[in-house]
C-alpha cells in the first residue's frame, strides 16, 4: 500500500508504527509534516498574533481616548498604527485561513495529507521569525516602522529610519511563507481529490481557498518586489518613487495597490467559504445556489485585480481614470451581493437552529454586509474625497476584516473544533465570548462611522474637541472587545485540554461533507485508503 | 528524525513531490513547477511596472510628467482661434540652495506657435552645485500636447559657486489639446543632485 | 517699533484680522458642523457631493433593511424550535438572475450623477485667482500667484494644551497663526504640491481633498459662496506631527479680500525693509539668546526636543553635535537650506535673516553647547545672498 501519509514515517524511521502513534513533546511539533499538526499550529500562531496586535490597538485606543498626549508619543503611535495593521493582516487574518485551510483542506477531498507535507512544515516555522524581526523592530533606537501599514514612499524610503531594513526582510519571508502555503493548497486541491470529487463537487471553503490561493500567487512577488524597490531607494540609491531621480511617489502607490487590493479579498474570500459550509449545516437545507457563488467567487477574484485605483482618487488622476476606477469597483458589489442573497435564499424557508457557529455566521453576515455597503459609498469618487483618509474608511475596512474575516474564523473554529478534538466545547463560554464580542465590536467600529464624517482623519494620535464624545465610547468598546477575546482564550484553552462532552462523528445535526464522516476526534491520519465520492 | 532534520533544511527538496506518491500518480513537481513561474513571473512584472507605468503615463498623461526628450518642431497650422495661458511655477526642492525664477510667469499663446520662457538661476552658495529641474504638468493630460524643442531640463544644470545663468525653454502647444483645456500650469522643482550626478550620472537620468 | 521682529509683527496683524474676521462669522462657522454626518459645505460642488452622500446612503439603507428584512424573518418564522421543515430547494435561475440583473441597474442609477459631479469637481480651469500649497513636515506654505504674498501657516495651539497642563481652547488643533484668505464668490485654484513626503490638502467645507506629492503638482478648486472660517486638516500620513497640521481657511468678501491682500504686500514690503534695518544692527549676546530660545521652542523643538536632546534614531540631537559645537557656516548653511532627504526643511523663508541668527547663537550656546559664538543678521544675509 502507498499513502502520502507515509511521509510522515520519516519522523519515526519505521513505516508501520506512525499510524498508532504520534510523536510526542517538543520535536512533534518542530519536525511535523502532519497536516493536522500544521494547521494547529498556524491557528495558534495567528491567535497569539491576534492578542499581540490586540494589544497594540489597545495602546492606540488608550491614547484617543481623551484629546491631548496623554500615554504615548506621536511617533510611538505611529509605530503602533503601523505594526498593529501588519500584524493583524499578515499574522492574524491570513495565517488563520492557513490554518483552517491546513486542517480541513485535505479532510474535505479525501486526501491524507497536503501534497508537500515538509514544504507545509517550512512555510510555517518561517513565520514567526519573519514576525520577531518586525517586532524586535520596535526596540531599535529611532524605534519600527512608523509610516503605516501601506508604506508610501517617500516616508517609507527617504524619511524613514534604519528599521526600514528589518520591515522589508520580515515582509519578504511572510510572503514566501504565504506563497509556499498557496502552492501547497494548489496542488493538493489539483491532485489529491478523493476519486469522484470532481470539482464542480469541491466544498465552497475548498474553492474559495484555491481562488485565495491563485490570487496569493499572484498578487505576494508584487508586494515582494514593492518592499525591494523600498529597500533599493533607501539603502541603494535608486530611485523607482523619487521625483529627483526621474521616478513617481504614486507609482509606488500603483504597484501597492495591485497587491493590495487583492489582499483585501485574500482576507475575505475564505470567510465566504466558511460562511456557506456554516449556514446549510444550520439550516438543514442545501446551499443555494452552489455554482452562482463559485462564479461569483471567480469574478470578485478577477475584478479585484482592476479596481485597486479607488485607494488612490485623491493622488491626482484624470477624470476617465477615475470613472474607470470607480465603476469596476461598484461591480465588485454585484457577486458579492449574490454571495449575500444565496445564504439570506439558504436559510430561507430551512430548519434554523442557532449553535454557536451559526450565531457567528449570521453576526458576520450582517455585520460584513454593513461593511460592504460603506464600501459600495466609498467607490463614489467624488464623496470618496470626502471619506478618503478618515475614520469612515477605518470603520469600513474594520468591518469587513473584524466583524467579517475574524468573526467567520471564529465560526469556523467553534464548528470544526469538536471534530478537531473530540469534545464539545464549553457552550457557556462560547455564549459569553460571542455576545460580549457582538456588542462590545459595534460600540467599537461603529461610531467610527460618524467620527469619520465628522471629519476626523485617520492614523492621528489626538483629535479636535468635537470628536472626544465618540472617541471615548470607541475606546470602551475596544478594551471590551480586546477583553472578549479572554474569554475565547480560556475556552480554546479548554478545548485543548479535551475537556467537555464527548461528540458523535457528525457532530452537528445537518452537517455534510467527508470531514463529518470521519471519527471524531478525527484521527491523526486520515483518508489513507481514498474515501469514494459519489 | 536526524534523516527529516535534514529534509527541512534543505529548500530544494522542499519543492520535490513526497517520496511516496499520492493516490492518483500525479506529478506534484510539475504543478509546483508551473505555479513557481507564475510566482516569479509576477515578481518580475512587479518591476515591469516601472516602465509600463511610464508609457502608460506617456499615453495617458496621468501623471503631468513631460516628455523627457526635445520634440522637433513640425511647424503644425497655428490655430489663431484659440488661446491657450500657460502659468509657470518655479521651485526649489528643500536642501537646494539655487535662486530659480521664471522672468514670464504667464504666457498666452496659440496652439502651433513657437514660445519662449527664460528661467533664472543663481548659486548663492560657496559650492558648486549640479541640478536637475523635474517638470510637472496640471492637468496632466495637457502634458501629453505640450511639446518641448528645447528645455533645461533635458540636461543636468551645474553652476559654479556664486554663478548665475538664465536657462531657456522653447516650446509649442500640438494644436491637438483638447477642447476642454485652455489653461494649464507648468512647474519646475530643482533638486540638488549634485552627489548622485557625480556618483552615477546614469541613476540618476533614469 | 513696538513689533520687534517679523514674526510678532505678523502674529500682531494675524491676531487683529483673525479676531474681527472671527467676529463677523462665528455664526456661519457652528451652523452646518454636525457630529454625525458629513456637512453640506459652503461650495455648490460639497452640496452636491453632500446630497450625493445622502442619496447613496438612502440607498445602502433600503438594500440593507430589505435583506436583513428578509433574513430575520427567516429567523424567527423557520426556526427548528418551531418545527419548521426544510424546504428542498437550492436554485432558482429566474431569481438568480434577478439579483444580478436589479443591483446592477441600480448601480447605474448611482453612477449618473457621481460622474457628473465627478466631471464638475475636476473643472479647475478659468479661475479667478490661484493660490501655490506646499505641503512640508509639518506645516502648509501659501503663495499668492497673482499677488506678492506667501507665507507658511503653522499650528497655532501651545504646546501646554496638547500636554494637557492648559485648557483646551475650542479649536484645539484646528487653529493656525496665519489662515489662508480667500475671496467668496470667485473661483480660487489651488495648486497643490509638496517638499518633503505626501501630504493631503483637506477642507471638508469645500469638499476638497488633493494629496501634495513631492515634485508633482496637482489641482483643485472652490468658489466659495458665504463668508467664514472653515477648517480642515492634514489627511495623508506624513510622519511623526502628521496630526498637527491643520488647514484653516477665512473666506471674505471681495473687496475686504482685496484691501486684505493689498495690507499683505505693504507688510511684506515693510518686512523686507525692517530686514534690511536689522542687518546692519549688532544685537547683543543676551537678546540673541533670548530670542534664539523663543524661535527655537515654537519653530525647532518639535523635533529637536526642547532639551536640545532630539529623539534618538528620528531627529538628531543639537546638545553636543557636531554641527553645533563646529564649523558655523555649516551650521548657517543647514538652517537656510535644509538637508535633503530629512526632514531638515529650508528655514530661509519661514524666518527672518535676525531670527535665523538668533536661533544659530542659542543652539552654539545653550545644554552645554559653549561655544561662545555669536551670529549676526548680516552673516545670513552673506551665506544666503553671497558675500558682496
Amino acid at each position: 500500500m502507498t499513502s502520502a501519509t507515509d511521509t510522515t514515517a520519516h519522523v519515526d524511521g519505521e513505516h508501520h508504527d506512525d499510524h498508532h502513534h504520534i510523536p510526542k513533546g517538543l520535536t512533534r511539533w518542530l519536525f511535523t509534516t502532519n497536516h493536522k499538526d500544521i494547521g494547529t499550529l498556524y491557528l495558534w500562531f495567528a491567535f497569539i498574533m491576534f492578542l499581540v496586535g490586540g494589544a497594540m490597538a489597545m495602546v492606540i485606543r488608550a491614547e484617543l481616548f481623551q484629546p491631548g498626549l496623554q500615554i504615548v508619543e506621536p511617533n510611538f503611535f505611529n509605530q503602533m498604527t503601523t505594526v498593529h495593521g501588519l500584524i493583524m493582516v499578515f499574522g492574524a487574518v491570513m495565517p488563520a485561513f492557513t490554518g483552517l485551510a491546513n486542517w480541513l483542506v485535505p479532510m474535505m477531498i479525501g486526501a491524507p495529507d497536503m501534497a508537500l507535507p515538509r514544504m507545509n512544515n517550512w512555510s510555517f516555522w518561517i513565520l514567526p521569525f519573519a514576525f520577531l524581526i518586525l517586532l524586535s523592530s520596535l526596540f531599535m533606537e529611532g524605534g519600527g516602522p512608523a509610516f503605516g501599514w501601506t508604506f508610501y514612499a517617500p516616508l517609507s524610503t527617504t524619511y524613514s529610519g534604519d528599521s526600514t531594513a528589518l520591515f522589508v526582510f520580515s515582509v519578504h519571508i511572510m510572503g514566501i511563507s504565504s506563497i509556499m502555503g498557496a502552492i501547497n493548497v494548489i496542488v493538493t486541491i489539483f491532485n489529491m481529490r478523493a476519486p469522484g470529487m470532481t470539482y464542480m463537487k469541491m466544498p465552497l471553503f475548498v474553492w474559495t481557498w484555491l481562488i485565495t490561493a491563485f490570487l496569493l500567487i499572484a498578487v505576494m512577488p508584487v508586494l515582494a518586489a514593492a518592499v525591494t524597490m523600498v529597500l533599493t531607494d533607501k539603502f541603494f540609491g535608486t530611485s523607482f518613487f523619487d521625483a529627483a531621480g526621474g521616478g513617481d511617489p504614486v507609482l509606488f502607490q500603483h504597484i501597492f495597490w495591485f497587491f493590495g487590493h487583492p489582499e483585501v479579498y485574500i482576507m475575505i474570500l475564505p470567510a465566504f467559504g466558511i460562511i456557506s459550509q456554516i449556514v446549510p449545516t444550520f439550516s438543514r437545507k442545501k446551499l443555494f445556489g452552489y455554482a452562482s457563488m463559485v462564479y461569483a467567487t471567480a469574478s470578485i477574484a478577477l475584478l479585484s485585480f482592476v479596481v485597486w485605483a479607488h485607494h488612490m482618487f485623491t493622488t491626482g488622476m484624470p477624470v476617465a481614470a477615475e470613472m474607470f476606477f470607480m465603476i469596476a469597483t461598484m461591480l465588485i458589489s454585484v457577486p458579492t451581493g449574490v454571495k449575500v442573497f444565496n445564504w439570506v435564499a439558504t436559510m430561507w424557508r430551512g430548519s434554523l437552529s442557532f449553535e454557536i457557529p451559526m450565531m457567528f455566521a449570521i453576526a458576520f453576515i450582517v455585520l460584513f454586509t454593513i461593511g460592504g455597503l460603506s464600501g459600495l459609498m466609498l467607490a463614489i469618487t467624488p464623496v470618496d474625497f470626502q471619506y478618503h483618509d478618515t475614520y469612515f474608511v477605518v470603520a469600513h475596512f474594520h468591518y469587513v476584516l473584524v466583524t467579517g474575516a475574524v468573526f467567520s474564523i471564529m465560526a469556523a473554529v467553534y464548528y470544526w473544533l469538536p471534530k478537531w478534538t473530540g469534545k464539545m466545547f464549553d457552550i457557556t463560554l462560547a455564549k459569553w465570548h460571542f455576545w460580549c464580542s457582538l456588542i462590545s465590536v459595534n460600540v467599537l467600529f461603529f461610531p467610527m462611522h460618524f467620527v469619520g464624517l465628522a471629519g476626523m482623519p485617520r492614523r492621528i494620535p489626538d483629535y479636535a474637541l468635537q470628536f472626544a464624545d465618540f472617541n471615548k465610547w470607541i475606546s470602551v468598546g475596544g478594551f471590551a472587545f480586546g477583553l472578549s477575546q479572554l474569554i475565547f482564550l480560556a475556552l480554546l484553552i479548554k478545548a485543548c485540554r479535551h475537556q467537555g462532552e464527548s461528540v458523535s462523528d457528525q457532530v452537528w445535526d445537518g452537517a455534510e461533507g467527508l470531514e463529518w464522516e470521519i471519527p471524531s476526534p478525527a484521527p491523526y491520519h486520515t483518508f489513507d485508503t481514498p474515501p469514494v465520492v459519489k | 528524525m536526524q534523516d527529516d532534520n535534514k529534509n527541512i533544511e534543505q529548500m530544494a527538496d522542499q519543492i520535490q513531490p513526497s517520496p511516496t506518491q499520492p493516490r492518483q500518480d500525479v506529478d506534484h513537481g510539475k504543478t509546483v513547477g508551473k505555479i513557481m513561474l507564475l510566482v516569479v513571473g509576477m515578481f518580475c512584472f512587479a518591476f515591469a511596472l516601472v516602465p509600463l507605468y511610464d508609457v502608460f503615463c506617456r499615453i495617458t498623461g496621468i501623471n503631468g510628467k513631460t516628455n523627457v526628450e526635445a520634440a522637433v518642431y513640425s511647424a503644425p497650422e497655428v490655430d489663431e482661434t484659440r488661446t491657450i495661458t500657460v502659468d509657470f511655477i518655479t521651485r526649489t526642492h528643500s536642501g537646494m540652495p539655487w535662486e530659480f525664477e521664471a522672468q514670464t510667469r504667464k504666457v498666452d499663446i496659440h496652439p502651433g506657435q513657437m514660445g519662449e520662457v527664460t528661467f533664472y538661476v543663481r548659486n548663492p552658495t560657496g559650492r558648486d552645485i549640479i541640478a536637475q529641474a523635474v517638470p510637472s504638468v496640471t492637468p496632466g493630460q495637457a502634458s501629453l500636447y505640450l511639446n518641448k524643442t528645447e528645455c533645461f531640463c533635458f540636461q543636468h544644470q551645474p553652476l559654479k559657486a556664486g554663478e548665475e545663468a538664465l536657462m531657456p525653454m522653447v516650446f509649442y502647444i500640438d494644436p491637438q489639446l483638447p477642447e476642454n483645456i485652455n489653461f494649464f500650469t507648468l512647474q519646475y522643482t530643482l533638486y540638488d543632485i549634485t552627489e548622485t550626478a557625480e556618483d552615477a550620472v546614469e541613476v540618476a537620468m533614469n | 517699533m513696538k513689533c520687534r521682529n517679523l514674526l510678532s509683527f505678523l502674529a500682531c496683524s494675524t491676531f487683529a484680522f483673525t479676531s474681527t474676521a472671527a467676529e463677523s462669522v462665528s455664526g456661519a462657522e457652528s451652523q452646518g458642523r454636525s457630529d454625525l454626518n458629513l456637512r453640506p459645505g459652503v461650495t455648490d460642488i460639497s452640496n452636491q457631493v453632500y446630497d450625493l452622500h445622502m442619496l447613496m446612503f438612502l440607498i445602502c439603507v433600503i438594500i440593507a433593511v430589505l435583506v436583513f428584512g428578509v433574513m430575520f424573518y427567516s429567523m424567527v418564522v423557520h426556526r427548528k424550535s418551531k418545527n419548521a421543515k426544510p424546504a428542498n430547494f437550492h436554485e432558482n435561475i429566474k431569481v438568480e438572475i434577478a439579483w444580478t440583473v436589479v443591483p446592477f441597474l441600480i448601480l447605474i442609477g448611482m453612477a449618473v450623477p457621481a460622474a457628473n459631479t465627478l466631471i464638475d469637481m475636476e473643472d479647475a480651469s478659468k479661475p479667478d485667482m490661484t493660490v501655490l500649497i506646499t505641503g512640508s513636515q509639518w506645516k502648509w506654505h501659501y503663495k499668492y500667484m497673482d499677488n506678492d504674498v506667501e507665507y507658511f501657516s503653522v499650528l497655532a495651539t501651545q504646546q501646554e494644551q496638547i500636554k494637557n497642563r492648559l485648557q483646551k481652547g475650542e479649536n484645539y488643533l484646528l487653529e493656525v497663526d496665519r489662515p489662508l484668505v480667500i475671496p467668496t464668490g470667485q473661483k480660487v485654484r489651488f495648486l497643490i504640491t509638496s517638499d518633503d513626503v505626501i501630504h493631503s490638502w483637506w477642507v471638508p467645507d469645500f469638499a476638497v481633498k488633493k494629496d501634495a506629492n513631492p515634485g508633482f503638482i496637482n489641482e483643485a478648486w472652490a468658489r466659495v459662496n458665504e463668508p467664514g472660517i472653515y477648517r480642515g486638516q492634514c489627511a495623508e500620513l506624513c510622519g511623526k506631527d502628521h496630526g498637527f497640521m491643520p488647514v484653516v481657511v477665512i473666506a471674505k468678501e471681495p473687496a475686504e479680500y482685496q484691501a486684505w491682500i493689498e495690507e499683505q504686500e505693504a507688510i511684506a514690503q515693510r518686512a523686507k525693509e525692517e530686514e534690511q534695518r536689522l542687518l546692519a544692527m549688532n544685537m547683543s549676546m543676551d537678546q540673541l539668546m533670548t530670542q534664539g530660545k523663543k524661535t527655537y521652542d515654537t519653530v525647532c523643538a518639535a523635533c529637536h526636543m526642547p532639551n536640545g536632546e532630539g529623539l534618538p534614531g528620528v531627529f538628531p540631537a543639537i546638545k553636543g553635535s557636531p554641527i553645533a559645537t563646529g564649523d558655523v557656516d555649516a551650521h548657517i548653511d543647514i538652517l537656510i537650506n535644509g538637508v535633503t532627504g530629512t526632514s531638515m526643511a529650508s528655514f530661509a523663508k519661514q524666518l527672518t535673516m535676525s531670527e535665523i541668527a538668533a536661533v544659530i547663537t542659542y543652539q552654539r550656546n545653550a545644554w552645554g553647547n559653549n561655544t561662545g559664538d555669536m551670529v549676526q543678521a548680516k552673516d545670513i544675509n552673506a551665506a544666503m545672498n553671497g558675500k558682496e
